[in-house]
Order: C-alpha cells, then sequence, then structure tokens
C-alpha cells in the first residue's frame, strides 16, 4: 500500500514541475503588461504604434513606434526572401537527393550553423560585411537593412531547413512510387507530389524560421545601423524593434517613460512571436500530414 | 521528350545541391574570418589575464569565468526542471487538455525572443526578487530560456527507450516510479545528456537575456558568489565592437574573443553530435 501511495505523490510532484513552463509564460506576460502598460497613461496605443516619431529622451519625449515595428518587417521580410527558397533547398536536396554519407556533412553543417552565437554574426556583418557592401555597391553606410538581413538569413536557414526537411522526409515512399509509376521523372515528383505533400511542415517551418528573424536582437542591433527613420531603400538603416530595446534600456531611468515605453516595445514583439508561433501550431494540427490521405 | 525531362531535372538537381553547399560556405566564410584574424590575438596571456588600459589590452579571464559560471546555473535550472517535465509528458501523461496547455506553454516558450526574456528576467529576477544584475538572475534568465530545448531533447531520450523495457520492469512487481528511476531514466540518460549540451551551447552564446540581468561592463573581479556581476564573453565582444573610442585599436580582440566563444559552443555542439550518433549506432544493434 505505501509503494502505490508513495507513487500517487511523484506523480503529482513531476505534474507540478510540467507546469512550471507555462507558468513562465504567464509570468512573462504579467510582468511586461506590468511594466509596459503605464506608457498608456501619457500617449494612446493609436500614437503608440502609428507615431512616426522615436524620439525618447527628447523633451517633450516622441513616443512613435511605427518606424521601429517598418524596419522589423522590412529586415524580417528582405531575410525572408534569401532564407526562405534556401532552406527549402537544402531541405530537398538533403531529404531526396544527397547520398546518406553526403547528408551525414551537411546536417551537422546546418546544426553547426544553428549553434553559430549570435553576437559573433552580428560581430561579423558589422566588421567583415559592412565594408565589404560599402565598397561594392559604393554606398555611405554598411550597416544598413541589406546587411542585417543577410545575417538574419543566416540564422534563419537551419529553423527552415531542419523542420522542413523532417516534413519532406516523413512523406511516404507508396506516394512517391506511385509517381514514378506513372512515368515522372525524380524531380516531377519533387515538385509535383513530394512539396504539396509535405507542404503544412514547410509552410510550418517558415513561419518559425520568420518568427525567429523577427525576435533576433544582436544581429538587428549591430549590423542594422539603428536609424529610427522610415526606410526609403534596402540600402537605407534600420532600427528594429529588439534593436531599440537592447541599445535603450542601459540609459532609460528605472519606471521613467521611456523604461515604460520600451517594456511595452517588448509587448509588441511578444505579441508579433505569439501570433506566429499560434499560427505555425495551427497548421501543424489542422494540415497534419496523416498517412496516404495528405495529399 | 524524356531526354528534355531529364535535363531539366540535372539542373534542377544541380541547383538544389548549389544551395545545399551554399550553407557550409557561409559557415565556413565566417569561421575563416574569425579564425585568421582572430588567431594572432590568442595567447597564454589572453586566456589567463584580466583585461588592461581600460580594455584595451590584457586577456578575458574575467569573461570566460563569467560564462562558465552563467553556464553552471543554467544548468542548474533547466536540467532538474526539463527532465522533470519531460517524465511527465513522456510516462505519466494522457492526451488530454492539461498535457495540450503545457505543450502549448512549452512551444511558445521556444519562440519568445531572446531580449524578451531579458526584460523579464530584469523586472522579476533582479528588482523584484532583488537578485540585481548577478549570475543568479543572469543564469535563470538563461535557464527559462533553455528549458524547452532541454524537455524536447529529454523527451526524445525518454521515447527513445522501448517499451518493453517497462514492462519487464512493471512485470518484476516494481512500481511506475521505481521503474522510471531504475530503468527508464538510466537508458535514456545518454540522450538527455547531449540535450543538455546542446542547450547549455546555446546559453553559452546568447547576449540579449544577460545583458541588463547578469553581464557587466567590466569587473576586474572573478565570480566570487552567484550574486555576483560579472562578465562574459558574447557581452565582451558587444561591449568591444560597438562602445567606447577604441574600436579599431581593439578589433584583435574582438576577434579573440569570438573566436574563443566560437570554440567554445562548436566544440560543446560537435561533442555533442559524435555522442548522438554513437548512440544511435548502439541502438541501431
Amino acid at each position: 500500500m505505501k509503494r502505490q501511495h508513495i507513487d500517487k505523490t511523484v506523480q503529482s510532484g513531476f505534474l507540478l514541475v510540467a507546469l512550471f513552463s507555462i507558468t513562465v509564460l504567464l509570468l512573462i506576460m504579467v510582468f511586461l503588461f506590468i511594466e509596459g502598460l503605464p506608457i498608456l497613461d501619457h500617449i494612446s496605443v493609436k500614437e503608440f504604434i502609428f507615431g512616426k516619431y522615436w524620439y525618447p529622451t527628447d523633451d517633450p519625449a516622441d513616443f512613435g513606434i511605427f518606424a521601429l515595428i517598418l524596419g522589423s518587417v522590412c529586415v524580417t521580410l528582405l531575410s525572408g526572401l534569401m532564407a526562405i527558397p534556401l532552406g527549402i533547398m537544402t531541405a530537398v536536396y538533403l531529404a531526396e537527393i544527397a547520398s546518406p554519407r553526403v547528408a551525414e556533412i551537411v546536417k551537422p553543417i546546418v546544426e553547426l550553423m544553428a549553434s553559430m552565437p549570435s553576437v559573433v554574426i552580428g560581430f561579423f556583418g558589422m566588421a567583415v560585411v559592412a565594408p565589404f557592401i560599402q565598397e561594392l555597391f559604393d554606398i555611405p553606410v554598411g550597416l544598413n537593412m541589406f546587411n542585417a538581413s543577410l545575417m538574419l538569413a543566416f540564422m534563419a536557414i537551419p529553423t527552415i531547413c531542419s523542420i522542413s526537411e523532417d516534413a519532406v522526409f516523413s512523406v511516404p515512399t507508396a506516394l512517391k512510387e506511385a509517381s514514378f509509376a506513372l512515368g515522372a521523372t525524380h524531380f516531377e515528383t519533387i515538385v509535383k507530389v513530394v512539396i504539396p505533400a509535405s507542404l503544412s511542415g514547410i509552410c510550418t517551418a517558415v513561419i518559425l524560421g520568420l518568427s525567429r528573424a523577427i525576435g533576433e536582437t544582436m544581429v538587428v542591433l549591430m549590423a542594422a545601423g539603428g536609424a529610427a527613420m522610415i526606410p526609403g531603400s534596402i540600402f537605407d538603416p534600420v532600427r528594429p524593434l529588439p534593436a531599440s530595446i537592447a541599445a535603450e534600456m542601459a540609459e532609460a531611468p528605472f519606471r521613467s517613460e521611456h523604461y515604460h515605453a520600451l517594456f511595452a516595445i517588448g509587448i509588441v514583439l511578444f505579441v508579433f512571436t505569439f501570433i506566429f508561433n499560434l499560427i505555425a501550431d495551427y497548421i501543424s494540427h489542422k494540415f497534419r500530414q496523416v498517412g496516404e490521405a495528405s495529399l | 521528350m524524356i531526354k528534355r525531362r531529364l535535363q531539366i531535372q540535372t539542373i534542377a538537381f544541380g541547383f538544389l545541391k548549389a544551395a545545399g553547399l551554399l550553407n557550409g560556405v557561409a559557415l565556413m566564410i565566417i569561421v575563416y574570418f574569425m579564425l585568421s584574424r582572430g588567431w594572432s590575438a590568442i595567447s597564454w596571456e589572453f586566456l589567463t589575464q584580466p583585461p588592461k588600459d581600460s580594455m584595451t589590452a590584457g586577456g578575458i579571464l574575467p569573461c570566460i569565468m563569467g560564462t562558465i559560471s552563467l553556464c553552471l546555473m543554467t544548468i542548474l535550472v533547466s536540467l532538474p526542471i526539463g527532465v522533470a517535465s519531460a517524465i511527465y509528458l513522456n510516462e505519466y501523461a494522457s492526451q488530454g487538455r492539461i498535457v495540450r496547455i503545457i505543450r502549448l506553454g512549452i512551444n511558445n516558450l521556444a519562440g519568445v525572443p531572446s531580449i524578451v526574456f531579458g526584460l523579464f528576467g530584469l523586472a522579476f529576477f533582479c528588482i523584484v526578487l532583488k537578485m540585481g544584475v548577478s549570475i543568479a538572475a543572469g543564469g535563470l534568465t538563461l535557464g527559462i530560456m533553455t528549458l524547452p530545448v532541454i524537455i524536447g531533447a529529454s523527451e526524445e531520450a525518454l521515447k527513445a527507450v522501448p517499451d518493453t523495457y517497462r514492462e519487464a520492469s512493471l512485470a518484476m512487481g516494481a512500481t511506475k516510479w521505481q521503474t522510471i528511476r531504475k530503468v527508464v531514466l538510466p537508458a535514456a540518460f545518454p540522450g538527455i545528456i547531449t540535450g543538455s549540451i546542446l542547450g547549455l551551447s546555446r546559453a553559452a552564446g546568447e547576449t540579449a537575456p544577460i545583458m541588463y540581468t547578469g553581464a557587466v561592463f567590466f569587473t576586474p573581479e572573478l565570480p566570487g558568489s552567484i550574486l555576483d556581476e560579472v562578465m562574459a564573453l558574447p557581452y565582451h565582444i558587444y561591449v568591444l565592437a560597438t562602445a567606447g573610442t577604441n574600436i579599431e585599436t581593439t578589433r584583435h580582440l574582438q576577434y579573440g574573443t569570438a573566436l574563443v566563444l566560437i570554440v567554445l559552443v562548436f566544440g560543446m555542439n560537435l561533442a555533442a553530435i559524435i555522442l548522438r550518433s554513437k548512440m544511435r549506432k548502439k541502438l541501431r544493434i
């Protein structure tokens, strides 16, 4: 009897610990709101989101983050333009074409890419890529949207690649064999059967990759140039949301308007990635690849 | 006709292969620049001395020690909680509302931007729990950030343990808890360790979560207690590369520090990758 009793206690103990993650997530939300919402005493939600001027240290200060949001969105989209095709192509190559021996080498490379510290990539963008593109395109500053997007693409590729590879790899062989039997070449099979069948997994991969890019801090802090203005071209410097928080937190006096505004930016960022994750979660559950009925 | 279709295939496969190669090339270029420009900075003094002359000379010992102590704190937080969560999810839980909520929490925690963890750490650990800027606050922040990685890896390791192991133990009259403790966990141990190393390597390279919770610009002291503030390798790179008037003169120190960080992180990853492939071979037999 005593052993069963212990067993029940242990089980509830594990349940309590397992609830820790969701508790932390809730705590993060609570604290972002406690520290971020007071900014609304000074400025309306509309002015905050759509205000074009971010001069937090002026008197009177301007707390409009529209330029920052636009900076984040532009940098993320541009990096997606590079990372999505490359990530998916690599995934298809690994899952369909590469021999096991080659895949054994390329996969760790992708994993090492994922593990490269963001500060090193940001530093690389600053110290190596910036002077290079400055000369190549004959532009005044090398720290700009293009540079940051290039570096972000490097960070998003491993996420996109490894999740899409799982999706492509798990397409049932029977589907492919049916296509071969109808006389399709391997490439035609990939384009018309394999990719449509794994589309939900690939979409999830893309969304999670972009979500990683939009939340990435050090790269945009070091390589994006940091000007809080609405970008006119891809060679303009931008100041994405995470860069503003990281750069200004040190100088914002404790619980000043500026401090609250930075936490409010944190809320915006959190909401962005939260929505991305919910969509990814929804797609992967709704369009789950179920055996051969998935086409 | 078929010839043309095969030609298209050859060309398309060429592109796909080029995409795969491009990743390797990109990685190689970054590593090459860090190595070629950072190598000259590496010396015994660089690794064993504190910075000198307002950080324009000297070494990075306090940063190395700081990063190591932050990592220790991180693993102290995330390993027990992560493994216990994975045990609950894989061994006890049946599919239901609670599990869905827990998984939602883990998935979304994995997607929270690193700077938001930093904000949370600052507001909660540093201010509400009065830890200030310290190893404890920084390590806790990094710990909750790596939690999803550890849970995911531990769950996978537990899943890889065959059910026959559990059934054999239960058939001998062991309770579920005894089975988990004496049969399942030992079998899953190498997988859990691999996952922990991967999680830890991520924590070691992160900057944004510790900028305002654990790491400081400069402190000559080596970490003594968990309430000390520390220097850390990633933050040191950022500081040298962006702040102050000596950015150009300390370039070689920046490359050197970046190289040390890369070696540390890649070393952990390679260890984990090798450990994992060894384990897979063992499982196949």
